[in-house]
């Protein structure tokens, strides 16, 4: 993508009222604050193997998951902190995984990329690249089945479109009337190929829509457009008026993981897009508007920050899992594997 | 109690009938299930009982919809998932091995995936390469499943109740050559998915076998019997977990053993019992164990080739005779 081709920053007024408009705020926060200890955490080994950061991006699950209810479904990918983050997992719980401690959310089993928790119904982490998808199918088919008015949201990455899962699950989505919400996080490179590198059609929207799938394309880097979106759309899946596809057109600030040297986009293109950040253009809005001053956005800033250090010391404190237990929980009752 | 005698077709659909029944969690989904009768006419009739919701037909899409099962059974429901044959389910190898097996652990415990995964199983019908293959020894491969190959009608009217009420995925192999057999059905009778069975008591030799290999070991256990040779025949009947204690249990007491095995040689499921069997019953053994399996090439179609590929009565009586230093 030519810089030039950066829309402008997202502005506007931001409609919702100081409480709300604060919570949104203090969440795309929380995620960046987390996001950047794991980061240095990942420096300093306490954190390791893959390492997916979703810095930039943090309008996307902010905007969407404030959309869903308890009784709702979630799907994510392996660039999910943010959306368990905000879904209700504590956020020492989440830390505590990344570490690999018992203490993490699933027991130190999963890490970065498979954080699960049922108490929220939020289904993973999921690290195949499209494989959210049938199972998002199959839990919106439970509630349908089950006569549950829920809804399955099920983040994916545009680099999805190309499995054949993607177009497997459109099909049977909107052939079945399926309650699901397909959130596309379009951050325009799959690990580092872009999405032109890798599809004759660009245009993610066109494609769902061929399955008779309503669409919307969003701006995802605003966070006032994602939620809007979200909501207008929840209401209307959980109704069972079948699936929708919304395309949230976001960037990855940082690599695609910790392994990654960017070989595949220019630093002008990165530091453009950094012109539209989530987070200072929504604070410059509110800010703006008169519904947020330096010293109140400093406060929400230090709550993240010592959420984010509490956060470290739980996982730090947590324990490692004795290797006696090493094959539990390969199949529900114990000792047969 | 009422003995009867009943295909293993109609042991298998009275099962899937009753499960629907008895659960509103459970559903059928698959290609053709619905409305074609089931591709080997197993589901015949079960949507005008139960309807399209339950009875669900599916597009050609073994990714999604297994996939889907493994979301449904996350999502609270008892899924049976049938794969019209084991080479499809190739296509739906994500969702099985990446996905089911590894949900619960990766989760640290939290979820289960209750879900049952049938699908038709090897070769004899001369259809072919890509439609008669025995993948069973790989799904027995993967930790978080468990793998059922039903070999006896009792099994085929049993197994699916005891497969639904496990919390984890099990894989529900049926070999195509089965689906016509027919055998006495005590309807009383209840059984497990954890043990092998001697289907066969014998002195002088183990054969193991499991799913279409079983009428084989049989039929070639009666044939020994002729010339003194008294097989016993262990059904394997669970692919995975191996139950270690019956099959050594007749190995030892033989003190031979032969495996059957319809997948090919390298790498087999046979391999993996003749490696346990060499940890676990080597001092008891009077020879080498000894397989017959499948011949390392893709099934052909013309009857004699594909009749040569596969195991039959007669290379398992050889395997045997050979074994005891007896001309074959």
């Amino acid at each position: 993508m030519n810089d030039t081709n950066v829309p402008p920053p997202p502005t506007g007024v931001v409609p919702w009222g100081k409480p709300f408009s604060l919570t949104m705020l203090a969440d795309m926060l929380r995620i960046r604050r987390l996001e950047e200890k794991c980061a240095e955490l990942y420096g300093r080994m306490r954190i390791r193997g893959f390492l997916h950061l979703y810095i930039g991006e943090e309008a996307v699950a902010t905007g969407a998951m404030h959309a869903f209810g308890a009784g709702d479904n979630i799907v994510a990918t392996y660039r999910e902190h943010g959306h368990a983050l905000l879904r209700g997992i504590g956020m020492g719980a989440i830390m505590a995984e990344m570490y690999g401690k018992q203490e993490g959310c699933s027991r130190g089993r999963g890490g970065s990329m498979h954080l699960f928790d049922r108490a929220t119904r939020f289904f993973g982490g999921q690290a195949i690249v499209g494989a959210g998808l049938p199972l998002a199918i199959g839990l919106a088919l439970a509630d349908k089945l089950s006569g549950r008015t829920a809804l399955t949201a099920c983040f994916l990455g545009e680099g999805a479109v190309a499995e054949g899962a993607f177009h497997e699950s459109m099909n049977l989505a909107a052939l079945w009337k399926l309650p699901v919400l397909f959130c596309c996080e379009n951050n325009l490179y799959a690990m580092g190929t872009a999405l032109a590198r890798s599809e004759s059609q660009t245009d993610l929207c066109v494609k769902a829509a061929s399955y008779g799938m309503r669409t919307m394309a969003v701006d995802g880097m605003d966070v006032v457009a994602v939620h809007e979106a979200a909501k207008r759309a929840a209401p209307e899946v959980r109704a069972g008026g079948g699936p929708m596809f919304i395309e949230f057109r976001t960037y990855r600030f940082r690599a695609h993981s910790m392994f990654d040297a960017e070989l595949y986009r220019s630093k002008s293109e990165v530091e453009a897009w950094k012109t539209r950040g989530p987070i200072h253009t929504y604070t410059a809005r509110l800010k703006a508007q008169g519904s947020l001053d330096e010293d109140e956005f400093l406060a929400i800033d230090a709550r993240a920050q010592r959420e984010v250090d509490d956060a470290v010391v739980f996982a730090e404190a947590g324990t490692w899992e004795p290797v006696e237990g090493l094959l539990r929980d390969v199949l529900t009752r114990e000792g047969q594997s | 109690m009422t003995v009867r005698t009943i295909s293993y077709r109609q042991a298998l659909a009275e099962a899937l009938r009753e499960a629907l029944q008895q659960d509103s969690r459970v559903f059928l989904m698959g290609e053709d299930v619905g409305l074609y009768g089931g591709t080997y006419a197993v589901s015949k009739g079960l949507l005008e009982e139960f309807g399209p919701e339950r009875v669900r037909d599916t597009p050609l899409s073994e990714l999604a919809f297994v996939g889907a099962g493994v979301g449904a059974a996350l999502g609270g429901m008892r899924p049976i998932v049938e794969v019209m044959t084991v080479n499809f389910s190739l296509l739906a190898l994500d969702p099985i091995v990446n996905g089911a097996a590894l949900m619960h652990h990766m989760s640290g415990g939290q979820f289960s995936v209750p879900l049952v995964i049938r699908m038709a199983t090897g070769a004899g019908r001369q259809v072919a390469a890509q439609h008669s293959h025995s993948f069973e020894g790989w799904y027995a491969h993967v930790p978080g499943i468990r793998v059922l190959a039903p070999a006896t009608v009792e099994d085929a009217r049993g197994m699916l109740a005891a497969a639904l009420a496990d919390p984890d995925p099990v894989l529900f192999f049926e070999h195509v050559q089965l689906y016509n057999m027919e055998g006495e059905l005590d309807d009383g009778c209840r059984v497990d998915i954890c043990s092998a069975k001697v289907r066969r008591a014998g002195a002088d030799v183990s054969l193991i076998a499991y799913g279409g290999s079983l009428p084989k070991a049989l039929q070639a256990a009666e044939a020994l019997s002729l010339d003194g040779i008294a097989a016993e025949v262990v059904d394997l009947r669970v692919l995975r977990p191996l139950d270690d204690a019956t099959v050594m249990a007749s190995v030892r007491k033989c003190r031979r053993a032969v495996i059957v095995d319809e997948g090919w040689r390298s790498g087999s499921l046979a391999a993996e019992l003749m490696a346990r069997i060499g940890e676990q019953a080597f001092f008891d053994l009077d020879a080498p164990p000894a397989r017959v399996c499948s011949e390392e090439v893709p099934i052909p179609y013309a009857q004699h080739l594909e009749e040569a590929a596969l195991p039959q009565p007669a290379k398992i009586v050889k395997a045997v005779k050979t074994m005891m230093g007896r001309a074959p």
